[in-house]
């Protein structure tokens, strides 16, 4: 009887492998392998026409200078601090407008709801670019093109559906009497929501902010695109480095900023909402 | 008092679809608009879609896009599978982690490393090869998701069932896992399919300067100007993802219900 289940657990070992085996492997080479190689890359010394300083150079070919450069320099801290306010007012308009949508699909009848989700997610079947590129036909004619607003407008209508569906999946959720009980209680139609709707859908709101918050720090071609010659963002910032000025250990170091500001921002969604989840009982 | 609430919820509702459609709107009309100023309407024409289909460059680039799409979704759609159907199985703690990061994480960060890798590392002149790998690195974890997705909903005992009749693993697989799990196949080749078209930013990273797809190509031309020429290869863009998207949400209701 033991040998058997032995005989099944290795069988089991190496099916596993079989199937598991290709996809790590290839996301091994394709993923893994280059993150490492921007760490790496990030403490290299700038070639002379671009790329790295051949590694034969030996312990020429390795420096920090790179991170002293960004941490030496105000400018790069102010690029970064613009991005997360960027990222920030995006993510709170985006609040804003997915707030009402989320609620009237949470809220309809339940064969009604696919359609409406299909209609917030359908514009966003269409190319990044077209959607850019319908603010600009839209902005051109006002007047607002390169400016702030068109950079937060074109963020907003880039990410708003990563708002809508969490936040409907948490709405939805709800259970009706909570509500029937703070009415019977005696709360108007503005308590109700501040002190139950939206306290209890906070863990929909962290979770569609890390879905926006993170994808708009590293976002280069809305600024570029829709925004002036002031809005510069982090993703401008390593695009630059990596295509123009061709400092590829500067854009690996900025890459790595980046990187660690995201697993922060990310740590922090996932334990806001788990929080979240505590304190407020069953829903999620 | 409720009556009102549901009209300004409905109101409120109605003017954020209007957001979301206005603009994509406006990019179709005047894509048939017989004027080269994207200003005012004057009148009908084709002219826009003649122009685009006579134009080389365009042409080469949505050869570029169709065939690497093709490539990318077939290859992203068996690794996929193959992690999707290995994360519901086995529980492997580091195989999420694997197959998901690379869709969390900011585009630019997987498009600056797989630049470095292509580079640096590979020395490979950048071009079809590195479009495609890049393409299959993003894909492979939208169909696992959709194929997890499909499998978690199933009995388990159906498998069960099938080894206790003294079926081998393969013949397992043939079938009874790949019939139960082909829509989710189906809709994953679309999702990817669709994605791997649309990149603009991962594929603008990884191009190089031989090779080009439909973004790059509308990237170019609206960092140079409006052009009507430009509406109608969106529109046509727009209209082929649109049915993808269809498509793929009718074979997997559950795309619907899950985040992306």
């Amino acid at each position: 009887m033991d040998e058997r289940r032995e005989a099944l657990e290795a069988g089991s070992r190496w099916k596993r492998w079989l199937v598991a085996g290709p996809p790590t492997a290839f996301l091994l080479a394709f993923f893994l392998v280059p993150a490492i190689i921007v760490v790496v890359a990030s403490f290299r010394e700038p070639g002379e026409f671009g790329g790295l300083v051949p590694l034969a150079a030996g312990a020429a070919a390795f420096s920090a200078e790179a991170y002293r450069f960004v941490l030496g320099d105000i400018v790069y801290a102010e690029i970064f601090a613009a991005s997360f306010a960027v990222a920030a007012v995006t993510t709170v308009a985006c609040v804003a407008l997915a707030y009402p949508l989320a609620w009237l699909i949470a809220r309809s009848p339940r064969r009604r709801r696919d359609l409406l989700v299909l209609l917030v997610i359908l514009p966003f079947a269409s190319n990044f670019l077209v959607r850019i590129y319908a603010w600009i036909m839209l902005l051109g004619p006002a007047n607002l093109l390169y400016t702030p607003f068109a950079v937060i407008a074109g963020m907003v209508y880039v990410h708003l559906p990563f708002m809508v569906l969490p936040l409907y999946t948490n709405l939805e959720k709800h259970d009706p009497a909570l509500l029937e009980a703070a009415q019977d209680l005696g709360a108007g139609a503005w308590t109700r929501f501040w002190r139950v709707t939206f306290p209890l859908s906070l863990p929909g709101i962290w979770s569609g902010s890390a879905l926006v918050f993170i994808p708009v720090l590293g976002m280069f071609a809305v600024p570029e695109l829709l925004g002036g010659t002031g809005d510069v963002l982090i993703g401008n910032l390593i695009k630059e480095q990596f295509l123009d000025n061709r400092d590829w250990p500067l854009g690996s170091a900025l890459s790595i900023g980046l990187t660690l500001a995201v697993l922060a921002l990310a740590g922090l969604a996932a334990a806001l909402s788990r929080r979240g989840l505590k304190g407020t009982g069953a829903v999620s | 008092m409720r009556r009102r609430a549901q009209w300004l919820l409905w109101g409120a509702s109605l003017a954020v679809y209007a957001f979301l459609y206005v603009p994509l709107a406006v990019v179709v009309i005047f894509s048939f608009n017989d004027s080269l100023l994207n200003a005012e309407w004057v009148g009908f024409t084709l002219s826009w879609y003649r122009k685009l289909l006579a134009d080389e460059e365009m042409l080469a680039a949505a050869g570029n896009s169709l065939a690497i799409a093709m490539l990318s979704s077939a290859l992203a759609t068996v690794l996929g599978a193959m992690a999707g159907i290995a994360m519901q199985r086995w529980r492997l703690p580091w195989l999420p982690l694997l197959v998901l990061t690379p869709v969390a994480m900011p585009e630019i960060l997987l498009g600056v490393s797989l630049l470095l890798f292509f580079r640096q590392v590979l020395d490979l002149t950048l071009g079809f090869f590195s479009i495609l790998a890049a393409h299959v690195t993003f894909s492979i974890g939208f169909v696992a998701v959709i194929v997890r997705a499909r499998l978690a909903g199933m009995d388990e005992g159906l498998f069960e069932a099938a080894r206790d009749l003294g079926a081998t693993p393969w013949m397992t697989f043939r079938r009874v896992t790949f019939p139960l799990i082909l829509p989710a196949l189906v809709a994953g080749f679309l999702m990817s399919f669709t994605l791997s078209i649309d990149d603009f930013v991962i594929t603008f990273f990884v191009a190089g300067v031989g090779v080009s797809t439909l973004p790059l190509q509308i990237y170019s031309m609206i960092k140079v100007a409006v052009t009507p020429e430009v509406n109608a290869v969106s529109t046509l863009l727009m209209a082929l993802t649109l049915t993808m998207v269809l498509a793929a949400t009718r074979l997997a209701p559950d795309i619907l219900r899950r985040g992306r």
